[in-house]
């Protein structure tokens, strides 16, 4: 549908394209939208019209998924204005953000050597909340200061993290199962 | 492109009868079918009134095909000719089922999907499946007074694309048209919101014969959203049994038991369970085929001891699907149970401890799967336009490729809601490479030899270019069954690959066309009528779909547009009229084409209307 492969994914749910969006507000959009194209809705129509739905749905959620998840709206909002976030190339990092990388992994070695849930655990809350602390840098960033460039090295920095909340994860999860 | 039938709510696109829809629960012990009747779901019992049929099947010596209790009645004298819970070897190889040397089947190990060795011939657990089907089948049209248009039949949420894809399979070689495959948690838990209207988060802990199903489901003015889902596709009420029968042979030192004594020991240990149900201990008696007579009592407390750690097990996935979906024990409004092995006390005790709360369990757990599902067939076979509910499904396992050294490379990460695709770029790696072999993979583990290997394709005819300029697009898609298929797409020269990731159990579209066409040799139906019938119906509904779209959007067609769609109207509307089945697609087809830019144009206005948060029939 030329609708959807022209519009950007935040005109697709009506929202302002900025990074500061309504969680709510998104939820909401995207349920009527994806009621609205869902191939359920065309379970008994011919496989035509069938395939068309299947292509509007999955792209409604694409955009869902791009949106919801903040390091994604940031990435696609400067992918929007023209700016390349460089995480697979760009590797420079300044030096503090590194050695805190660095402490990290060591904690997460150590607890996992030494089957430590609890360590793990303190680990992970330790990671969300530096997340939580980048992602309204994020906002101040990219929405007040329209600085772009530091919002795609807070997108680096947050893309670490992701890594590394995974990894720490996956170890409490080998330690429960 | 074709013409988009948009239902709105309070206004159907095209009026029509009741069509006739059931939800079948094809179960690993026992199977059932419901239907939707004046408004509320009901399973229907066969002719003696029996609501559960077990899901057995024996090939007899006379050439029939016994299904259910006739067939169960049979087990313990026929048992390589009597195949118990075919769905645990559902698109599974022989090395998938651990239990192999166990049970009492001649297993033939075929590419992909195991078969077992009958008087009648190697049948794949598709073709046993499809016998159930059948019988189904025939139960709900015997019952409904005429041809089911469509089913929705249930797997469990944790079944990966082989598993569903031989669902799907199983029936077509029974004639049926699925309009969706419904996770059996998903099933409960729509069967339990209709009933109880509630709203908050769910959990679903469903404990079938063979498979363990957690769900974790947000219900928000009617929808149905899965948050995650996990679960373990080799551990049910079976394993309980087997713990009774190796504690039988080991208190009364037996070993080396024929497959009759199997059979025998099994049942008993499967009447066993039944009875701690409610009783605290059973008298368990069995005299073998060599004379020699076991009778032994078990108690719940040795019952629990020899089981504890099933029920352990059973409590991990509960917690990898609360990880999954982010949220706390304490987040969870109420436990759904659902599968025979929920009435285990131990499991209710476990489940009822972990939460914190007793389980929700005033719905039938062995019907709630099979209810839910009529009720979803219902809605997708458009007997309910008026009302507004949708289901919102996740994949349940990640799907990814092989990588260099034998490593995966996540593509769509579990629990993301379908339908899905994602498209990532690839490169060549060696000067003038010309072709690329594109591996396909099913599970969470980084190692290519841990997970499920879907399927391998090869994109040839790339253009010889330097190492890394050719650039590859793998796009996959994911439909609302849970179904994958891959493309790939070289970007500057525009070579095309595709595969359907069916063929990856070993069992290719040939090979199902000759099961369809040895089946239906057996039955007195005339292909070619039903062929006519179902085009005829197929372009009737595209007719009338074209009419009502035309009454609300004619505005949207110039004059020479609608004149178009006019002639290609008519000329539909006469080849329905006649009986030359080929002259009725290819008008339908031709109507469909006519329509492509007014669908297009509609689907425009519809969206735009849903963001202004209006619908057609307010408007």
């Amino acid at each position: 549908m030329n609708l959807d492969l022209k519009q950007d994914f935040f005109a697709l749910f009506a929202l302002p394209r900025r990074y500061a969006i309504d969680a709510v507000t998104l939820d909401t959009a995207w349920r009527a939208l994806a009621a609205e194209v869902h191939p359920d809705r065309f379970a008994s129509a011919p496989d035509a019209e069938r395939r068309d739905a299947l292509m509007l749905a999955t792209r409604v959620n694409e955009a869902y998924q791009t949106l919801r998840k903040p390091v994604n709206r940031a990435r696609y909002l400067l992918q929007l204005a023209g700016v390349d976030t460089q995480e697979e190339t760009n590797t420079r990092m300044p030096v503090d953000f590194l050695m805190a990388q660095l402490a990290w992994r060591e904690t997460l070695e150590a607890a996992r050597e030494a089957s430590d849930i609890d360590a793990l655990e303190a680990l992970l809350s330790e990671i969300r909340a530096d997340t939580r602390e980048l992602e309204a840098a994020l906002e101040d960033a990219i929405d007040t200061r329209g600085e772009l460039e530091e919002g795609a090295l807070l997108v680096r920095k947050l893309r670490f993290l992701e890594k590394i909340e995974q990894e720490t994860g996956d170890a409490i999860e080998a330690l429960l199962y | 492109m074709a013409l988009l039938q948009i239902a709105e709510p309070g206004l159907s696109a095209a009026p029509h009868q009741h069509r006739l829809a059931a939800g079948i629960d094809l179960g690993t012990t026992n199977s059932l079918v419901a239907t939707v009747r004046s408004g509320s779901a009901t399973v229907l019992p066969d002719s003696e009134g029996r609501s559960l049929l077990p899901s057995v099947v024996r090939y007899l010596e006379d050439g029939r095909v016994a299904v259910g209790y006739a067939a169960q009645a049979e087990q313990s004298h026929d048992p390589h000719n009597t195949i118990v819970s075919a769905k645990r070897f559902m698109g599974r190889s022989l090395a998938d089922i651990s239990e192999a040397p166990t049970l009492p089947y001649r297993f033939v190990d075929a590419p992909g999907m195991v078969g077992v060795q009958t008087r009648a011939g190697c049948k794949s657990p598709v073709e046993v499946s499809a016998e159930i089907l059948k019988a189904l089948r025939a139960r709900a049209e015997a019952s409904l007074g005429g041809e089911l248009t469509g089913v929705v039949i249930t797997v469990p949420a944790y079944f990966d694309d082989a598993q569903r894809q031989a669902t799907k399979d199983a029936a077509r070689l029974a004639g049926l048209s699925v309009l969706r495959l419904l996770n059996e948690p998903t099933a409960a838990a729509i069967a339990y919101g209709l009933d109880n209207g509630a709203e908050g988060t769910y959990a679903v802990y469903d404990l079938g014969g063979g498979t363990l199903d957690v769900s974790i489901l947000r219900l928000t003015r009617g929808v149905f959203e899965v948050l995650s889902t996990s679960g373990d596709a080799s551990l049910g009420g079976d394993d309980f049994d087997h713990r009774i029968y190796c504690w039988l042979l080991a208190e009364s030192g037996l070993s080396g038991l024929s497959a009759q004594d199997t059979r025998l020991l099994l049942t008993r240990a499967r009447e066993a369970k039944e009875h701690l149900t409610d009783h605290s201990s059973a008298r368990i008696t069995a005299i073998l085929a060599d004379g020699q007579a076991v009778d032994l009592t078990l108690t719940q407390e040795t019952f629990n001891q020899i089981t504890r750690t099933l029920v352990d097990k059973t409590m991990l996935p509960m917690r990898k699907a609360l990880r999954d979906a982010r949220i706390e024990r304490t987040d969870i409004r109420g436990v759904v149970m659902v599968g025979g092995a929920t009435r285990i006390p131990a499991i209710q005790k476990a489940v009822g401890d972990f939460f914190d709360q007793p389980p929700l369990t005033n719905l039938d757990p062995d019907k709630v799967v099979a209810l839910g599902a009529a009720i979803q067939a219902n809605v997708l076979a458009g007997n309910k336009a008026g009302d507004d509910w949708l289901l919102l499904d996740v994949n349940p396992l990640s799907l990814g490729l092989e990588t260099m050294g034998g490593l995966t490379e996540k593509i769509i990460p579990r629990n993301t809601t379908l339908p899905v695709a994602r498209a990532q770029e690839f490169t060549t790696f060696k000067d003038g490479q010309t072709a690329m072999s594109i591996h396909v993979l099913q599970g969470e583990r980084e190692l290519v030899a841990d997970c499920r290997s879907l399927g391998r394709f090869v994109l040839s005819g790339i253009p010889p270019m330097v190492a890394g300029a050719a650039r590859i697009r793998i796009t996959f898609q994911i439909d609302a069954d849970g179904l994958l298929s891959v493309s790939a797409r070289e970007q500057t020269t525009g070579v095309e690959a595709s595969i359907q990731i069916k063929p990856s159990y070993g069992l290719t579209d040939e090979a199902i066309s000759t099961m369809l066409a040895d089946s239906l040799a057996n039955v007195q139906d005339d292909i070619q009528a039903r062929k006519l019938r179902e085009a005829v119906v197929d372009a009737e509904s595209l007719i009338e779909a074209t009419r009502a779209a035309l009454a609300s959007d004619g505005d949207l067609l110039d004059q020479s547009e609608r004149a178009r769609v006019d002639a290609a109207l008519e000329a539909a509307e006469r080849a329905a009229a006649g009986e030359d089945t080929r002259a009725v697609n290819e008008a339908a087809a031709a109507l469909s084409r006519a329509t492509d830019p007014f669908a297009e144009r509609r689907m425009d206005r519809n969206i735009q209307r849903a963001l202004k948060g209006h619908n057609i029939a307010e408007l």
